[in-house]
């Protein structure tokens, strides 16, 4: 500790004797004070955060859901795999860029391929409500096919459950996709430490602005387009150059809840450069309109990476050379102080605190 | 975003800043209030106090729509929501906004039909496709706000709608200001005066700010810039000896405001004899309600609401903070019982709210982050 730091743990003033309660409160195990669900549990920030870990790991509590990465790790055999699953729910089905099949296939890939496997096989589970086009289905699997066939991965084996026409919104796809682990890795929080760069693998908000638009609800038209892509070639190329202390794909709830996530259970600060981060002006001026912080704003097909600081240039340039990566920049620093904390410096030139997103981003009104 | 940058940029922002520095006179100290939460979200979001001197402090105002609600009209609101014919239909901001009997979140997980809605006249647009549903549109904001929802019931009226109505809870910012200087703890020097309600309403209606109470007002812009030029505008009258009303967002701000937009809100609405605040109490003459002649767009009209007072909760200290006597972290229950996910007071709901503000963007000492070195 230095002079001034144990000048402050010895005095604080009265602030500063509020903000450490708060950290404290903070620190405690999450409770659902709600009693039904709301929307907010499922907008990726803190509620979701509150409700996976009070009600979903509480129940199912193991060693390999505890870690609540992207991907389960799990010995099979001898070998080592990581298995993961996840549901679709998008409205519109259909958007600029992609479609709902796309981005189940890309998504279980990708969170695959941040837990450093090799995908391999893939399941897809289909809640169709009665009524629905099988033309719109046909369109929806083909682009599964086509992006399975992309990042290299079979769909093996399905499910199929109809359900009543206004229980549903169209049609829902759950996928789950198991990867073969075939390299050594230090990949996980624990391993992030103060001197780690933080890169973002392109520009950030893309997929959410343009779900957004595509919506119809905002009198909004831009040139957008989904980012929604596997991106485990580009990952495999960063983990065969640097080492990687973590990694993580930033979809719902975009960059800043992953930073969140990473800064808590690392216990570390990390202290993030406005004028670094790759935004496009366009998506830039949406949330402008909208009172939204594309920090927030979901991507699906960029990723976070945690690497040495040393090689913080190295990391960036291979993943440059890859078209998935050309916008990668480095966008901050692990810090090892304040603790669990996500800083922002602004491109004005102050600071404040990136925190977890509470519900789902809402537009203010004026 | 070139039109944004330009106000954004950190070499000016330190020119600016050492020109308050100096304009800031030895042991003397000043307190401005930002009336509109807008420039609260600024100033917390772009870290804009990084470049105050110590002897600058800001205060935040009742400027927030969504803050001063009270919990009797939120109740009131669920009430409405609640009948099976009705789709409520809201701004983003209010659905976290807690009663008595919780927020319409809550409401709509119960079964309540609320929708959430960019303007009233998607509201209206909701109206047109259900006829068989009653579709009332929460009416909240400012001078700044009304306007819409007054154009809004002269679009249905026109068109001969017959299931919209306006649950009306838009409230005029003078009264506030007005309550603000009249209350005995306050300690101000100047105001930042609110950007967008000064569109529609113009400058004048400050002058009695500067004229009665002798404290200046600077209507401000909502980039940093605008405000930190504000804050220096406001210390050079301060320096001078004068107390004046001044507009530093010219390029939006009419000195004489919209007439069209004051005439659609006159036509449609007229003043509450007096109206609650959300933790200021009862201001006479601060609230808009309906004409008569457009009672068949009143939803206060139209269904029977309790309209019983709620008590705020004990803990709550929004008032002061609305008033500016308490910064938020001095509120006892702020950050630990009060938080963005579990919010026992308005301000901490709107991403405008002091509370809010503070919490999501500003809760870091900023002496431990001199010791993290940044460059
Ligand atoms: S902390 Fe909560 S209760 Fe206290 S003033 Fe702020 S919003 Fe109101």
């Amino acid at each position: 500790m230095t002079a001034e730091q144990t000048a402050v743990a010895a005095h604080p003033s009265r602030e500063e004797q509020v903000l450490l309660r708060i950290e404290k409160a903070r620190a405690r195990k999450p409770k659902i004070r709600e009693e039904r669900v709301t929307l907010a549990h499922g907008a990726g920030g803190k509620a979701t955060q509150t409700l996976v870990e009070a009600v979903f790991v509480d129940a199912f509590r193991n060693p390999a859901l505890e870690s609540l990465d992207d991907g389960a790790l799990v010995d099979v055999n001898g070998g080592r795999m990581v298995f993961t699953t996840d549901s679709y729910v998008v409205s519109p089905l259909f958007f600029p860029g992609g479609d709902i099949g796309d981005l189940a296939v890309n998504g279980t890939v990708n969170d695959l391929a941040v837990c450093g496997a090799r995908p391999l096989y893939l399941s897809a589970g289909f809640i169709l409500e009665e009524g629905f086009p099988i033309a719109d289905l046909r369109r929806i699997t083909a682009s599964m096919a086509a992006a399975a066939a992309r990042a290299g991965v079979q769909i093996v084996t399905g499910d199929t459950k109809v359900v009543q026409r206004g229980s549903g919104d169209g049609c829902y796809v759950t996928t789950s996709g198991v990867g073969v682990l075939d390299r050594e890795l230090t990949l996980g929080v624990l391993s992030v430490r103060p001197g780690d760069a933080v890169i973002v693998s392109g520009p950030i908000g893309e997929h959410g602005i343009t779900i957004m638009i595509a919506r119809g609800e905002l009198d909004i038209e831009a040139d957008l387009t989904s980012d929604t892509a596997a991106i485990h070639e580009l990952v495999a190329a960063l983990l065969d150059a640097v080492p990687v202390h973590m990694l993580r794909d930033a979809t719902r709830g975009g960059v800043a809840t992953v930073l969140n996530e990473v800064a808590q259970a690392a216990g570390t600060a990390i202290v993030v450069e406005e004028s670094a981060v790759p935004v496009r002006p366009i998506v830039n001026g949406a949330c402008e309109l909208l009172g939204l912080d594309p920090l927030y704003v979901a991507c699906e097909g960029r990723f976070v990476a945690v690497v040495d600081g040393s090689y913080a240039d190295t990391a960036v340039e291979v993943l440059r050379r890859h078209p998935l990566g050309e916008g990668a920049a480095v966008v901050g620093r692990v810090e090892a102080d304040p603790a669990g904390l996500v800083l922002l410096k602004t491109t004005f030139g102050g600071t404040r605190i990136v925190d977890m997103l509470v519900g789902d981003p809402l537009p203010r009104i004026c | 975003m070139r039109f944004v940058d330009e106000y954004r940029d950190a070499e000016k922002a330190k020119r600016l800043a050492s020109q308050i520095r100096e304009l800031c006179e030895p042991g003397r100290k000043y307190t401005f209030m930002e009336v509109c939460g807008g420039h609260t979200h600024t100033i917390y979001k772009h870290g804009l106090e990084d470049y105050l001197p110590e002897a600058v402090t800001l205060v935040h105002g009742p400027g927030c729509p969504v803050c001063v609600i009270p919990m009797g009209r939120v109740d009131d609101a669920m009430a409405i929501a609640r009948r099976p014919e009705v789709i409520m239909t809201s701004f983003g901001d209010m659905m976290r906004v807690p009663g008595g009997k919780g927020s319409f979140l809550d409401a709509k997980a119960a079964g309540a039909d609320i929708r959430m809605v960019y303007s009233p006249l998607d509201a209206l647009k909701i109206a047109r496709t259900n006829p068989d549903r009653m579709v009332v549109f929460m009416g909240i904001g400012f001078e700044t706000t009304a306007p819409s929802t007054a154009m809004t019931v002269l679009r249905a009226a026109a068109e001969g709608l017959t299931n919209f109505s306006v649950f009306c809870n838009h409230v005029t910012i003078i009264p506030a200001i007005k309550a603000i200087l009249d209350s005995p703890d306050q300690r101000l020097d100047g105001f930042i005066g609110p950007g967008h309600v000064s569109t529609v309403i113009g400058c004048r209606p400050y002058e009695f700010i500067a004229g009665t109470y002798g404290k200046p007002l600077v209507c401000a812009g909502f980039e940093p810039l605008d405000i930190l030029q504000s804050i220096h505008m406001l210390l050079r009258q301060l320096a001078d000896g004068r107390a004046e009303v001044e507009n530093q967002y010219t390029r939006v701000v009419p000195w004489d405001g919209n007439r069209r937009a004051l005439e659609v809100i006159s036509q449609v609405m007229e003043l509450r004899p007096y109206f609650e605040w959300r933790g200021l109490g009862f201001i006479s003459r601060s609230a808009l309600r309906m004409r008569e002649a457009y009672a068949a767009y009143d939803a206060e009209a139209r269904f029977d609401v309790p309209g019983v007072r709620v008590a705020d909760p004990l803990a709550c200290q929004c008032g002061e903070v609305l008033k500016g006597v308490l910064k938020p972290w001095e509120c006892k229950v702020f950050g630990t019982a009060c938080t963005p996910e579990t919010p026992i007071g308005t301000c901490m709901v709107s991403s405008e709210g002091a509370c809010a503000a503070y919490y999501n963007f500003g809760r870091f000492t900023r002496r431990r982050l001199e010791e993290t070195s940044l460059t």
